[in-house]
This record gives structure tokens, C-alpha cells and sequence, in this order.
């Protein structure tokens, strides 16, 4: 029998457009899906890592002689150990594997214990004599570009501006406002982990979590002085990620221990080392100025933003320029003037976090927009439609948005859903819950409302692709399928997606993921809410070619088809240095929420009783899991709103653990209720529009948005926390 | 030391455990069950909540000589073979699982709700589910789990 591709792809489910259970799902119930922390091998030990003290200081030695005598321990390592490259970081090679003759934050890793059990390292660590000669840090990212030069090219790591139309132009109605962004945390939830397993030749394995395999491999080969090919990288169970695995953290240091020692090693983070083991998301600070006319229309937009990038780059450059490029917001504006820096300090290292930039600009240019409102006496959602992008509108970049923007359409969604019922009066549905502290007394309501616009994919002119290996042979009398990436599944669902493409595009049922790793090619990185767009093209254009050597057979008898193949995304551009002009970005995601609150405003407590979310994805490829990134994301922007910050003080981390640092419980969330738009984008795969990031930006703005309805306060900085309510 | 204790229905013993090891260590790196998950070690995420003796505890705040002579149920002891048990099973079909870090936990401490109150109330739920952590789905398709399990069983 002979079926075409069409029929094929009717006469399977579990294909695009519908939502199978996921692949891992049943061993991730059951406990046994093996994530990097559960790892085992004969033979192995601990590695642990000795971290600086102090935000910024002078190492004047380090006496490693007690710790090596402790019993368990096979080796003590610093940077004089490390026999490649000692400096790796995702655009600039700035950071330190380990720390030479200074340290530039709390946390920088100084050496490595690899011993018998976790204590005897954590023991030997405690032998470890080092001194130091402390500094005066460096921590406001303000005055930072003037303050003291913590790298040789000085404090400032990147500079955008954005220069659109006059830049002199004057308004009838004008607001301004400073605003503040807390440093927020990814808080996965599977620390920082893996297994380094040495082999007799001088090779390496690593079992890691991670986001992107081959980055990884890169920078650990250089450190290491190894060609590339003798790092090889399998992906293990991730625990969620967020942005917070793009850099490294313990990768370099396990391999340099299995290498030094000749034993598998693995290393495990605590909480508390976790919070000093990633990047955070960049505090900042945004002076912003909306000029329009008396109909509401935008005339000018101005904007100063600020981002600290902490002690080393890591992703900084382009963490600036999503602020910059994005940072007017989904709105059409002639005028723009936009100067976005990011700083070096003495504060913990940031780099990506969901939301990339866009999270801080969204929040402060949404309250700019609701200022904005009040002056006119216009409705929030009114002044938004009246600005409200639309496909072919212009960014402040020059780009033409060439999809669609449905931005006026997603806030009337949210808009016209049902209002929840008013106050209640279980107290378990107030502020404070069972705490008891209102039986509705002091309880005010406010409904918010906001819109975000992301970019999505890899932007300025990086090439960004994704490879993808799908082979076909008989098993049982039926042809079956197995694809092969090193795109790597951190918990939303790629597995799935990508198991639900070849079946559609193949009409094979069965299709089993094999381990992503670095015997394949690139798979680029689980970010920028870009695999689903790229590695899913690249699933795609794989399995055209195995449909071309199939040939509408449906038995290959002995035959295995195995095809592989790249796919990138269509160019981008640079920004032009002195103007950000330039087609910098693939494609643009939007989502917009509603958000409604009761605000005990005798004790600041906030209690969000709602939190609706519309959002176009372009085309749902598994209904279920788009939900799920919405929710999910939403639920990280309501933790920026009302409760997640990395507090620092000279530098110091005040609150490393998951008692100080508060994430979402699920007392803290709300219903949502979320509708989903697909518009197709021609460009991308199946029409698709990327959906982790968009809901993470415009959800806290609109928390922020409901509880100044409620409370007529002004609340520039998020986190909002209980005295800028009570003013206490 | 030495640690004797039931685990999953089965008499495992524990050799040369160290003092100030809690029971989630000797579970995850003596006894070989990695299922509990380790998030936090303070009590705060609920990833390594198990029952001692029928009772929902975090793993990680009970030292391993507590346990002597006791029975803990971990995750990997709910299933019936290849039968997965009804919150599991909920749990896959509702989508409450994306990176799957706090399934363990989230899905004993739905187990021993559902086993005392088998229709619960979304507060009743909420409030049972309070003490552990998700970072990933924002709680709502957990909720939709726990709801399909209870009208299942
Ligand atoms: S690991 Fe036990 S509560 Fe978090
Ligand atoms: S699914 Fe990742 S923490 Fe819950």
C-alpha cells in the first residue's frame, strides 16, 4: 500500500496540533527519570567548590596544605591547575574557571575539593587558608562606568543607543518616571549538577543539565586545553533552567577534578550554592519620558535605562540591546530616543532570564503608559489601543514588524473576560490566607492591565541554527522513527514536540527521542523561546528529506533511512552603532494580561485574585504544553511583582535560600484563564510565533498596574513589597 | 552507624552512615533511590516529601537514625508494577509535569490528600499542596491533576 503524504499524515495521531502525553512523563512520575543530580558510577567522588567571601577583593594567598591532608580527599585544585584557557563567558571571555589574583563577587569560585563523600570535601574545603586583601566594591550600576575600572576596558559593557525620527520634538501631554527592577533569581528547581567521568585516552564525558550542549563543550575544551572533540557532552535530566543554565558553573571544574583524579566525579549544588552558582536577572534602572497629544497618540518617546550586569558579561551585550530595541513596547512611536547601558559591578553576575531584557522595559514602560492614561483621564486599555501595533507597524529600530501583531485584539481578550467575584469572605481567599491577619477589613480591589512584546530567536545578525537527525527503519513489521538533536529539553516539552513533527510529517506513530548530545551537531541554545522555531524546522526539514528516500513506501525492509541536516531561521541584521538601526530580530511574540488584586493596605499584603492572559502563538503545535508555558510564565512574573528579589548589600547576597528568596506557592497563585490567538507567521515552521517569554513580561506590569488601582499609590519598583504599601 | 528500615515494603539496611545524614541522603545516595529530589534541604520545597509511617514528611529534615525500625514509602513505591497509581497516571494527562523536579513531592503529598479527603475542595487542595514548590507550571495543571485523580478513584 501506497499512501500519500497527506493521508500519511491524517492516519496517525498524536501529531501537530494535538496534545500527547510526554515521552518522560511516566519515569518523571514513577521517580525515575534521572536528572544531573541523580547520577551514580562505581567509583566515584564529590567535588565542591571554595567560593570568595567578599564582592571584591585582593587573593594575597593560598595555603592548601592542611586540606590535602585530610583523609577522603584526592585533590585540591586552583586556577594554577587548569591547563587551558582560565577565562570563558558567553560573549566576552571575562570569567574566570578559577579565580587568579582577585575576586570580583561574593561566590567566585577560588578552588576545588574532589573527595570521598560530600562532608570530607565540604571538610577539607573548611582547611583551605586563603587572604585576602578586601576592596571597596563596586555596586551602584549608575555611577559604575565612572567608578573604579573592574576589567581593562572599564565598567561599561554595552552601550545601545536607539535614535528614531526628532529628537526634539515636544508634546501637549508629558509624563516621566524613574522605575526600579530587583535583582529576580530563576530558582529552578534542580540545582546546579553533573558527572564527569575521565577516560584512559585524556577524555572527558559530562552527564549535565544544562541549555545548550555545544556552547558548553566549547568553553570546557578551551579550559581544559583538549581539542572539542574529546569533550563529549550528554544531557541529563534537567530541572528547569529559565535562563539560568546558559552560562557554566560547575561543568568546568567536574572535569578538570575527573581529569586531575582519574575518577568520576560529581558535583551537586545546594540552594544556597546555587544562588551564588548562576546568573540572575539584571537589576535596573529606567528613566523614562512619554510625550502625546491630547487624543492619547504617542508623539515621543525618551528613555535611559541602566542594567547591572554584575561582575563579569556574561550575556549582558544582548540582554542591552533586547531592552533598547524593545524598549518602547508593542506601540507605534515615530520618535524615539533610547540610550541603554549595561554595567559592570560588583554585584552577582546576570545574564538570561526569561524575558531577556523585555521584563525590565516592560514594567517600566507599561507604568509609563498607565501614567499616561491618568493624565488624559483615559481608560488604561484605551490608551493602549489608540498606540497599539499592528503588523507593518515600525520599531524604533526601523524594522517593519512583517506578521502578525495582534496587540489591540489580546488586550480586548483579557479585557472582556468575566470578572472574578468580588472579595470574598473565606479568609483563605484573602490577603494573609490562614494567617488570619483580615477578615476583609482594610481589603481594597484593583484591576490592572498590560501588554509586552518579545523577540524571539537568537537577533543582530547571529547565525542561529539548529541540527537534526531522523532515522527510519522497521521494527515489528512497521516503520519507526528515531530523531536525534542536541537541542536540549529543560522541562518544556521538546521531547513531545519534537516526537509530534516526525509523526506528522512522516505518518509514523511511533518515534522514539534519542539522547541529545554532542555526537550530533549544534542544536543552538533552550532560549530565547527559539526551539520549537529552529530545532523544530530543523526536525522538519530532516524528515523532507527522509520522506524523499521513502518514497511512499511503507516497507524498507532492511533499509535504515537516515537523514541529517541544519536549518536556520532567515537572517538578521546589526544594529547600527550610533543609530540601533537595523532588521535586528526574526520575529516578535505579544501577550497581554489582566490582572486583578485585593490589597490589605493596613498590613501591605497582596493577594492576586485573578490573572488573565491572552497571547497569539501563531500555531499551537501541543495546545496543552503552550498553556502550560503561559501559566508558568505568568507565575514567575507574579513573583517579580510582588515577592522575588535577590537582596544585596555592598555586594552580599542578604537572602540565598529558599526561606528569604520567595517564589509563587500555590496559595500565592491565582486561576488563569488563558486564551490563545494563532495567527501563523509565514515565516516560521508551521506558522509558529516562539511562547515561553512573552506572558513573563506583560504579567508583572499588570499585577503592578492593579494594586496602584486599588491603592492610588505610584510603585516604581517590583518586587512591591509590604512597606510601599503601608508606607511603614 | 547502621540504618535498618522498611522502605517501600521492603527491609533495607544502611551501612556506615555518617551522623547529621538525613534520611533523603540515605535514600538517594545508600538505598539507591534517587526519586525523592533534593531542592532545598530546609524543609522549604517539598521536593522530598515521603511518607514514615503514612505520614507525608520532607525527607530532608529527618536525620537518618530517626528512621530505624520505620516505614518510609517513597515516590517510586506508589505504582503497582507498570500500573501507574491513579495520581500519577493525573498527573501525566493533565500536563502538571514540565521539567518533573517537584513530581515526587507533589505527587505524595496528593496521594496522602486524596487518601483522607477523596473529593477535596480547590482551598482544600491548595492548602495541602501549600508546602511544596513549582517553578515551572504556575500550579494551575497541578490543580487540574488532582482534581482528575479524586474524580478517578
Ligand atoms: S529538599 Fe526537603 S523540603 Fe526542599
Ligand atoms: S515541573 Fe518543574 S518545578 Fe514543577
Amino acid at each position: 500500500m501506497t499512501l500519500t503524504p497527506a493521508e500519511l499524515t491524517s492516519a496517525v495521531s498524536g501529531g501537530i496540533g494535538t496534545s500527547p502525553q510526554r515521552p518522560d512523563g511516566n519515569l518523571k512520575v514513577r521517580g525515575e527519570f534521572a536528572y544531573s543530580s541523580d547520577l551514580w558510577h562505581e567509583d566515584m567522588i564529590w567535588g565542591a567548590t571554595l567560593r570568595s567571601p567578599h564582592p571584591y577583593a585582593r587573593i594575597t594567598s593560598v595555603d592548601l596544605t592542611e586540606a590535602l591532608k585530610v583523609p577522603g580527599v584526592y585533590a585540591v585544585l586552583t586556577h594554577q591547575d587548569v591547563p587551558g584557557r582560565n577565562l570563558y563567558g558567553l560573549e566576552h571571555k571575562d570569567q574566570p574557571v578559577l579565580a587568579v589574583d582577585v575576586v570580583r563577587y561574593q561566590g567566585e569560585p577560588i578552588a576545588l575539593v574532589g573527595a570521598d563523600h560530600p562532608e570530607t570535601a565540604q571538610r577539607a574545603m573548611k582547611k583551605i587558608v586563603v587572604t585576602y586583601d578586601v576592596l571597596e566594591p563596586v555596586v551602584d550600576m549608575e555611577t559604575a562606568a565612572d567608578d573604579t575600572p573592574l576589567h581593562p576596558g572599564g565598567n561599561l559593557v554595552r552601550h545601545v543607543p536607539i535614535r528614531r525620527g526628532s529628537q526634539d520634538v515636544e508634546a501637549e501631554v508629558v509624563v516621566t518616571g524613574r522605575y526600579e527592577v530587583g535583582m529576580q533569581d530563576q530558582a529552578f528547581l534542580g540545582p546546579e549538577s553533573g558527572l564527569a567521568v575521565p577516560a584512559e585516552d585524556g577524555s572527558v564525558d559530562l552527564y549535565i543539565a544544562t541549555q545548550w550542549l555545544h556552547v558548553d563543550r566549547d568553553q570546557i575544551a578551551a579550559a581544559l586545553g583538549l581539542p572539542q572533540e574529546q569533550v563529549r557532552l550528554t544531557l541529563s535530566g534537567v530541572g528547569g533552567a529559565f535562563g539560568g543554565r546558559e552560562d557554566l558553573s560547575m561543568q568546568v571544574h567536574a572535569c578538570l577534578l575527573a581529569l586531575h583524579t582519574g575518577k568520576p566525579v560529581k558535583m551537586v549544588y545546594n540552594r544556597e550554592e546555587s544562588f551564588y552558582g548562576h546568573v540572575h536577572r539584571h537589576p535596573a534602572v529606567l528613566y523614562y519620558e512619554h510625550g502625546a497629544d491630547h487624543t492619547g497618540k504617542l508623539v515621543y518617546v525618551r528613555t535611559r535605562m541602566y542594567l547591572d550586569g554584575g561582575a563579569y558579561a556574561s550575556s549582558t551585550p544582548a540582554v542591552v540591546a533586547n531592552a533598547a530595541t524593545l524598549g518602547v513596547g508593542p506601540y507605534e512611536v515615530d520618535n524615539v530616543t533610547i540610550d541603554a547601558y549595561g554595567l559592570y559591578t560588583n554585584n552577582p553576575p546576570c545574564g538570561a532570564m526569561r524575558g531577556f531584557g523585555a521584563v525590565q522595559a516592560g514594567f517600566a514602560y507599561e507604568s509609563q503608559m498607565d501614567k499616561l492614561a491618568e493624565a488624559l483621564g483615559m481608560s488604561p486599555v484605551d490608551v493602549r489601543v489608540r498606540n497599539a501595533m499592528t503588523e507593518g507597524s515600525v520599531m524604533p529600530t526601523g524594522q517593519v514588524v512583517d506578521s502578525a501583531a495582534p496587540v489591540a485584539q489580546l488586550l480586548k481578550l483579557v479585557q472582556d473576560k468575566p470578572l472574578p467575584a468580588g472579595t470574598s469572605s473565606d479568609i483563605r481567599e484573602l490577603p494573609g490566607g490562614v494567617s488570619n491577619t483580615t477578615h476583609g477589613e482594610g481589603v481594597v480591589r484593583g484591576v490592572g492591565f498590560a501588554v509586552g512584546i518579545k523577540n524571539i530567536c537568537f537577533s543582530e545578525g547571529y547565525d542561529d541554527y539548529s541540527t537534526a537527525r531522523v532515522r527510519v527503519s522497521m521494527v515489528n513489521g512497521e516503520l519507526a522513527a528515531a530523531v536525534h538533536t542536541a537541542a536540549c529539553e529543560v522541562g518544556q516539552g521538546l521531547v513531545t514536540i519534537m516526537q509530534q513533527i516526525v509523526r506528522t510529517e512522516l505518518g509514523i506513530e511511533r518515534v522514539t527521542v534519542l539522547p541529545m548530545d554532542t555526537t550530533i551537531g549544534n542544536g543552538g541554545s533552550t532560549s530565547a523561546s527559539r526551539q520549537t522555531y529552529v530545532t523544530g524546522g530543523a526536525v522538519k526539514a530532516a524528515c523532507a528529506l527522509v520522506l524523499d528516500r521513502l518514497a511512499g513506501r511503507t516497507d524498507i525492509g532492511d533499509e535504515i533511512i537516515d537523514e541529517t541536516t541544519e536549518w536556520r531561521h532567515r537572517a538578521t541584521e546589526a544594529l547600527d552603532p550610533e543609530t540601533g538601526q537595523g532588521n535586528a530580530h526574526v520575529q516578535y511574540g505579544f501577550a497581554a494580561h489582566r490582572a486583578v488584586v485585593d490589597v490589605d493596605v493596613d498590613l501591605g499584603l497582596v493577594r492576586v485574585v485573578s490573572l488573565d492572559c491572552a497571547q497569539d502563538v501563531g500555531k499551537a503545535l501541543n495546545p496543552q504544553a503552550v498553556v502550560g508555558q503561559i501559566q508558568g510564565g505568568s507565575a514567575q512574573g507574579l513573583g517579580l511583582a510582588v515577592m522575588e528579589e535577590i537582596q544585596t548589600s555592598g555586594g552580599k547576597v542578604r537572602n540565598p535560600s529558599f526561606t528569604d528568596y520567595l517564589i509563587p506557592t500555590v496559595l500565592d497563585m491565582p486561576p488563569m484563564s488563558i486564551d490563545v490567538l494563532e495567527l501563523a507567521d509565514p515565516h516560521a515552521p508551521y506558522g509558529i510565533r516562539g511562547v515561553g517569554e512573552p506572558p513573563t513580561i506583560s504579567s508583572t506590569p499588570a499585577i503592578v498596574a492593579a494594586i496602584r488601582a486599588a491603592t492610588g499609590l505610584a510603585l516604581t519598583r517590583v518586587p512591591v513589597r509590604p512597606e510601599h504599601l503601608t508606607g511603614t | 552507624m547502621r540504618v535498618n528500615v522498611t522502605v517501600n515494603g521492603e527491609q533495607r539496611q544502611a551501612d556506615d552512615v555518617w551522623e547529621g545524614e538525613s534520611l533523603l541522603f540515605v535514600l538517594r545516595e545508600r538505598l539507591g533511590l534517587p526519586g525523592s529530589k533534593n531542592a532545598c534541604e530546609q524543609g522549604e520545597c517539598g521536593s522530598c516529601t515521603v511518607y514514615l509511617d503514612n505520614v507525608p514528611v520532607c525527607a530532608c529534615l529527618v536525620a537518618a537514625g530517626q528512621v530505624q525500625d520505620r516505614e518510609v514509602r517513597t515516590v517510586e513505591g506508589l505504582a503497582d508494577g507498570d500500573r501507574l497509581d491513579p495520581v500519577q497516571e493525573a498527573f501525566v494527562e493533565a500536563g502538571a509535569v514540565q521539567c518533573g523536579f517537584c513530581t515526587p513531592g507533589l505527587v505524595v503529598q496528593a496521594h496522602d490528600l486524596l487518601d483522607r479527603v477523596p473529593n477535596p475542595s480547590d482551598p482544600e487542595i491548595r492548602e495541602a499542596l501549600a508546602g511544596n514548590l513549582c517553578r515551572c507550571t504556575g500550579y494551575e495543571k497541578i490543580l487540574d491533576a488532582v482534581r482528575l485523580a479524586a474524580s478517578r478513584r
